[in-house]
């Protein structure tokens, strides 16, 4: 089985099909890490190039990862090495690295559509790492992954995603991926971080925390940027705190057995505190080696020869 | 000087409601006589054959980044005015967002200077309301009127210190030009690229609201209420801006409005493939606001049609979305679009949508053209309202080619240009300038 495109760069646009394709081969994947020779030869001879033009630890080394255990060579661009400093264009960076003859190229960009853009002008495969606001697809998918391993099924789940949701890509991806899958999705935020109308792509809103938890089968938190509020989205951490933040007590609120996740880096004591982070609900570490096995199953099912 | 006769041509000058079959004369760069059939005796005159054609009034672009000074890889007044003409306008006003600003008498006169060399499109200048478009201090608003500026605006610099617009409304009422505003109220804005709504939420990007305009299109319309000034509210976008002109325009402000042709016709859900050309300011808007933009024009709540036309490089607009300018160019796609979204599905008839090309910018900004009467000057042009055409941007005469209309089918063929009764462009073709 192949997917039926050349690149990936958002879950909006995978058809339920494709979606349960790439978790299907990402859970056949999985095995490999567990391995005490954690490689096999599906892409030796093939180059990915990790174009990481925004900061990033966990999807890169993550990516990175995922090629070595498929034996692809690796090459990693980040912005502060990267020609760009010296001004040049997005466009001639991916051209000189297509000219050196690549197989395909990750992205993460602050701009939303760069992955699309690289897309519309190179001939090999790109892979959104994250764009801006927009997706997280990989992301999406190990969330995915996650729920429907722990979970068994994901149709009829009850998720809710709580936290900044305008700004995050993450549940972007979450939304699309979840809503396709048949999940019942709802977020929860200050009304200054939920976006417009997005209502319309299926979700429930809700502003108060406790109603929100309600007979949820998964709690997705995400990271507050701090840095981004500056006293006008929200006027201070201890007021985030006291309304939104998941805490064990809150979390009893949700079903029994309520799956706990976050994409990571943790603000411990802010989104998420220190209780509830390490708890047994909690399924992060889960989430940080389903990466993995998402990232391989998408390179492998891109650039790999099928069969 | 020669004579020239344009003959038998459907002459439609919404100014004077002509619209009838007519022979025109010219001479002296002057209309000379409009008559059903024009006599024999003129052998020696020059003759263009307008017969099915339409001939109306040189349109007047109140709306047009020429670039030049200071970004002469965009465009030139040359280029510009060339694809002026090129696509049907016989006049432009140039805005003040050059470098250096049009916010002396020098730029000014350069300005004119360059049009005089060129000899294509009439050039009006706009000049700038602030030093350096800074929003900080008046220009010498004085001086500028006196080197020729027909208006004042900072254009994309939207002045958003509430007590410099009034004082600026106040002063320019001694000359009698209005302020041309971009209303744009760029706290709200922040850091948007599109308009704010549901696409803005399902393509993640940062959205900027049409309430930032309507924010400032009600306080521009408060403050010209109260020093009884002309405010000019220019690519009016949204909904609720055609609302509030609408109303002010009821209890008789003095406000006047024009949109382009890309508010009329594009959307906010075309923004899917993140295609820097449909990167503008104001943003495409959503559906419904495309309609009450028709609706506007209908009503005549908007006045003019401008084009907005601001050039970009390829390789400036070649990046992704975030980082490209806003800006598309229009002179050449004007006519096309007027004509195939507003006069073919019967929002505008064809001499409405005339008006609003020719008499309706020339009085907003007391220009002696855009009619076509005895002793009017003889800007005129002659298209074919017919034939169908594929816009490909490598033909426009503009030196940039950003255009979101690529392989877009447009209606209308410009035939045949007339600068104070020089053909500038014969059969569609550049044939020479003025100059």
């Amino acid at each position: 089985m192949k997917l039926n495109r050349r690149d990936l760069l958002g879950l909006e646009e995978l058809s339920r099909e494709e979606v349960e394709l790439i978790l299907t081969t990402a859970n056949s994947f999985r095995e490999i890490s567990e391995r005490p020779i954690r490689k096999v030869p599906a892409l030796r001879g093939k180059t990915i190039v990790n174009l990481f033009l925004e900061p990033s630890t966990r999807t890169r080394s993550s990516f990175e990862l995922a090629a070595k255990r498929l034996s692809a060579d690796t090459v990693n661009i980040s912005a502060s090495s990267s020609s760009i400093l010296k001004g040049e264009t997005l466009l001639d960076t991916a051209r000189n690295l297509q000219a050196m003859k690549i197989d395909a190229v990750v992205i993460r960009h602050a701009s939303p559509g760069a992955p699309a853009f690289l897309a519309s002008k190179l001939a090999v495969p790109v892979i959104n790492g994250g764009d801006g606001i927009h997706e997280h697809p990989t992301q999406g998918l190990l969330d995915l992954l996650t729920i429907r391993d722990k979970k068994g099924e994901i149709e009829g789940l009850k998720v809710l995603i709580v936290g900044d949701i305008t700004h995050s890509r993450v549940a972007r991806s979450d939304i699309f991926g979840l809503s396709k899958l048949g999940a019942e999705v709802r977020v929860c935020g200050p009304s200054t971080l939920i976006p417009r109308e997005i209502e319309k792509l299926g979700v429930r809103v809700h502003y108060n925390i406790e109603e929100a938890l309600i007979n949820a089968d998964v709690v997705i938190v995400l990271r507050l940027q701090i840095e981004r509020q500056k006293g006008r989205l929200v006027p201070s951490v201890r007021e985030y705190r006291n309304l939104f933040m998941i805490t064990q007590e809150r979390l009893s609120l949700a079903k029994e057995g309520t799956l706990l996740m976050h994409p990571g880096p943790i603000n411990r004591g802010i989104e998420l505190d220190q209780e509830a982070a390490d708890s047994a609900q909690s399924v992060i570490l889960d989430q940080v080696t389903n990466g993995i096995a998402i990232r391989m199953a998408i390179l492998y099912l891109l650039i790999g020869v099928h069969p | 000087m020669k004579k020239l006769i344009i003959r038998g041509g459907r002459v439609v000058d919404p100014y004077s409601g002509t619209d009838e079959k007519l022979d025109i004369l010219i001479q002296d760069g002057r209309v000379r006589k409009l008559e059903k059939k024009l006599d024999a005796g003129l052998r020696e005159a020059k003759t263009i054959d307008a017969r099915g054609k339409i001939v109306a009034p040189g349109f007047i672009d109140l709306h047009t980044h020429l670039r030049e000074p200071g970004r002469e890889d965009k465009e030139t007044i040359l280029t510009g005015t060339k694809a002026a003409c090129h696509g049907g306008f016989t006049s432009v006003l140039c805005m003040p967002n050059t470098t250096p600003p049009i916010d002396d008498e020098s730029v000014v006169r350069f300005v004119i200077r360059q049009q005089e060399q060129a000899g294509f499109a009439r050039v009006y200048a706009v000049g700038a309301i602030t030093k350096g478009l800074a929003g900080r201090e008046l220009t010498e608003i004085g001086h500028l009127v006196g080197a020729g500026v027909v208006a004042i605006s900072d254009d994309g610099n939207s002045l958003m210190n509430s007590e410099l617009m009034r004082r600026a409304l106040e002063y320019a009422t001694m000359f009698g030009i209005p302020i041309i505003s971009h209303c744009e109220d760029v706290s709200l804005t922040a850091a948007g690229v599109m308009n704010e709504g549901y696409y803005s939420t399902l393509f993640g990007m940062r959205g900027a609201p049409a309430v930032a305009e309507q924010v400032m299109v009600a306080r521009d319309i408060i403050l010209a209420e109260y020093t009884r000034a002309h405010i000019h509210i220019t690519h009016v976008s949204s909904k609720g801006s055609v609302e509030l002109i609408r109303r002010a325009k009821e209890r008789g402000v003095r406000v006047t409005s024009d949109t382009a042709p890309h508010y009329f016709t594009l959307n906010d859900s075309m923004l899917r493939d993140y295609n820097p050309n449909l990167k503008i300011n104001p943003p495409l808007r959503s559906l419904e606001d495309v309609e009450a933009i028709k609706d506007g024009l209908k009503a005549g709540t908007i006045d003019a049609i401008a084009t907005d036309h601001a050039p970009h490089t390829q390789a400036e607009k070649e990046v992704e979305f975030d980082a490209a300018p806003s800006g598309i160019v229009g002179l050449e796609t004007a006519l096309g679009l007027v004509l195939k979204e507003l006069v073919e599905p019967g929002v505008l008839s064809l001499p409405d949508a005339i008006r609003k090309l020719t008499f309706s910018p020339a009085e907003i900004v007391n220009l002696p053209g855009g009619r076509l009467q005895k002793g009017s000057p003889a800007d005129i042009t002659v298209f074919d309202p017919r034939p169908t055409w594929v816009c490909e941007p490598s033909d426009f005469l503009s030196k940039s080619k950003n255009s979101p209309f690529k392989g877009w089918t447009l209606r209308g063929k410009v035939e045949c240009v007339l600068v104070g009764g020089n053909p500038v462009i014969e059969d569609g073709e550049v044939t020479s300038s003025t100059a």
